[in-house]
């Protein structure tokens, strides 16, 4: 009955065992407690998983790794799209245009280059006729950020019917690229696109999409990974004259991915923007419980300062909001001097693209049930309580488990021993019913072997005991 | 406890706003880890939400019930207050005697009860002027 069927669930954050030191850093800043510490090693609970990437940010020896594509990939089409997120352009001096910049990825090696965001004018007037069309339900949720989305699947299933089931920029983008080509001659089977990722969940939207068959996107290309070979280019290319040739975004489209970038241009009812997905959770915590009333449109991001703050930026995320809101600016001014039908430019009104704008439907998969038989569940749900009450909820992590009432939980979903607390090896052994050697055997089982190694003390280091009054320093008694 | 049966209960003071949506929240946390069905789920919390409220807003104090098994959730909220002298013509939309200071804090549009009554599947309110009220809620799991 535990058994999750963990082969669905795919990630793009890898915890690579050879390196990971299991110092269990992650597992206390996971936000829906999906990491344990066994064998002296973080351990992934993938059905618990959202990709948001904050175990990412706080590994000490980078551990933790973000999958990718062989960059090579893209010789496998004689056609080859880079989709560019306007964050990656956030990330390089304002002196640096964007067109320099997308200029520079396009001479890397694609025979085309196109933004992400060419699609939000048409999505904006797409959200707002959804809006419309969903009045009664409240608030609706934007889809933008796939580890909101996947954090509601698991953490708020009752709210998955708020998501809004219209794809995000990158994919209209990806569809409108492909079929402006095909239309062109080009064989469709020779086009490939590849989108450049500021994140892991970005990743997974694409290897494996929520309310999608399969993504229209051939592969991904890590931000991280991209704006090294880039910056080279453009230092190569400096004093360069050639001014290239791309149709300047409006400047809502430049900020539709920091925060505030979709929720200012909700014309339908009032509607407000979250970042960062400890906020996120408080917040839907309260609309869950539905104690949040007169708002219609959510945005809500993962990420702090939304996507400039994605985990594969090597930018500064203030710094890139900055940056973005500068080039809006500047865009905004200079667009009515460009022609208007210009390369790549997506119109307010596509037919084929309202053909293909739809989401299937998102489905709950709660990490909250604790039995799929309602009586088993109940049964575990005391069980769990008389055992979180045994605890000291400390919330220490010693056990290997993220809290004291998570630990109750796994013992009860036999993934745990009560045995591993540490507090409740202490009563143990008072009452004679443990021995040291059984609690260093637990101990180790969490934690590895050389952590608690009885020889891995310096001779030079010996622990004294201390009299009363005295004082306790590194180097020995003073 | 015998299996397959949960009670819980909760105090509800008069007049205490910030306390409120508490039980709801108990209850929504609980039904998630018994897996009930998010349309039960969310029914169940406005409609408890709603009979909170009219505690805490129109009352002295009372005492929530919460009975769960297999089948349905059984809410009994039970307050020592004013009463409701007509019933049915509390239950009308737009009916209220809220003072303005609930109204202050973003009640008394009269739309409590008949919230309740869209939200339950069932719904009973007694009540004697003077002594209290007495709402029964019951959501069954399976429709
Ligand atoms: N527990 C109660 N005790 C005394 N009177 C009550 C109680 N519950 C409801 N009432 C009476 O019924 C009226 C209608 O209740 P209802 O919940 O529909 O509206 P409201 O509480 O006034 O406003 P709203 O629920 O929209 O914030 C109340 O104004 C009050 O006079
Ligand atoms: S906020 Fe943006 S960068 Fe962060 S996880 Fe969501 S989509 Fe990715
Ligand atoms: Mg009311």
């Amino acid at each position: 009955m535990e058994s999750q069927t963990h082969a669905q669930f795919h990630h793009a954050l890898k915890f690579r065992e050879d390196i990971c030191i299991g110092c269990s850093h992650c597992m206390n800043i996971c936000p829906t407690e999906a990491i344990r510490v066994g064998h002296g090693k973080a351990q992934l609970l993938a059905n618990r998983c959202v990709d948001c990437g904050e175990c990412y940010r706080v590994c000490p020896v980078g551990a933790i790794i973000v999958e990718q594509d062989d960059f090579e990939n893209i010789y496998n089409f004689t056609t080859r799209i880079a989709l560019i997120p306007s964050v990656f352009t956030g990330q390089f001096p304002d002196s640096v245009d964007s067109g320099a910049i997308l200029a520079a990825v396009q001479e890397l090696g694609f025979t085309h280059v196109f933004e992400v965001e060419e699609g939000v004018e048409f999505l904006n007037e797409r959200f707002n006729e959804y809006l419309l069309q969903h009045k009664p339900i409240k608030p609706l949720i934007s889809p933008f950020c796939p580890a909101v989305v996947r954090l509601i699947q698991v953490k708020f299933p009752t709210l998955v019917r708020n998501i809004i089931l219209l794809k995000a920029p990158v994919d209209i983008t990806a569809l409108h690229a492909r079929k402006t080509l095909t239309d062109q001659g080009i064989d469709p089977s020779e086009i490939g696109i590849f989108y450049v990722t500021p994140c892991a969940a970005k990743i997974v939207a694409v290897k494996s999409p929520v309310g999608e068959e399969k993504s229209v996107i051939d592969g991904v290309i890590n931000m991280n990974y991209l704006y090294n070979k880039i910056f080279k280019i453009l230092r190569q290319n400096k004093g360069k004259s050639e001014i290239p040739a791309f149709f300047p975004l409006s400047g809502k489209s430049v900020c539709w991915s920091l925060t505030h970038g979709e929720a200012d241009h909700m014309k339908q009812g009032p509607s407000l923007a979250i970042d960062e997905i400890n906020n996120v959770i408080e917040f839907l915590e309260k609309v869950e419980n539905e104690e949040i009333d007169g708002i219609d449109f959510l945005e809500l991001r993962a990420c702090d300062e939304s996507c400039a703050g994605g985990i594969l930026c090597p930018g500064n995320r203030f710094m890139t909001v900055d940056k973005l809101r500068k080039r809006a600016l500047k865009s905004d001014s200079i667009r009515g001097s460009y022609p208007a039908e210009f390369q790549g430019k997506i119109g307010i009104a596509n037919d084929f693209l309202h053909h293909n704008i739809s989401l299937g439907e998102v489905h709950p998969r709660s990490m909250m049930k604790l039995d799929d038989n309602m009586a088993e569940a109940m049964i575990k749900m005391k069980r769990i309580y008389d055992l979180n009450h045994m605890l000291p909820q400390v919330d220490c992590g010693i056990c290997g488990s993220p809290s004291c009432k998570s630990l109750a939980e796994d013992v009860v979903q036999h993934e745990a021993s009560i045995k591993q607390c540490i507090f409740i090896q202490k009563i143990l052994e008072q009452n004679d019913k443990m021995d040291i050697q059984e609690s260093v055997l637990i101990m180790k089982s969490i934690w590895s072997d050389n952590k608690l190694d009885q020889n891995s003390l310096k001779d030079e280091i010996t622990i004294p005991l201390l009299q009363a009054g005295e004082e306790f320093t590194n180097q020995g008694k003073k | 406890m015998s299996t397959g049966k949960m009670h819980f209960e909760y105090q509800v003071e008069g007049g205490n706003f910030s306390a409120a949506g508490f039980p709801s929240s108990q209850v929504k946390k609980t039904l998630k880890q018994l897996n009930v069905d998010g349309n039960v789920i969310r029914r169940t919390v406005v409609a408890l939400y709603e009979a909170e409220v009219n505690i805490v807003a129109h009352a002295y104090n009372g005492i929530i019930s919460v009975d769960i098994d297999t089948e349905k959730i059984t809410i009994l909220l039970k307050d020592e207050g004013p009463g409701i002298a007509d019933i049915k013509k509390a239950m009308e939309i737009g009916y209220s005697t809220a003072t303005p200071e609930v109204r202050e804090m973003g009640f008394g549009a009269g739309m409590g009860l008949s919230n309740m009554k869209t939200n339950a599947d069932h719904l009973n309110i007694t009540s004697e002027v003077g002594k209290g009220t007495i709402v029964e809620i019951i959501n069954y799991f399976h429709q």
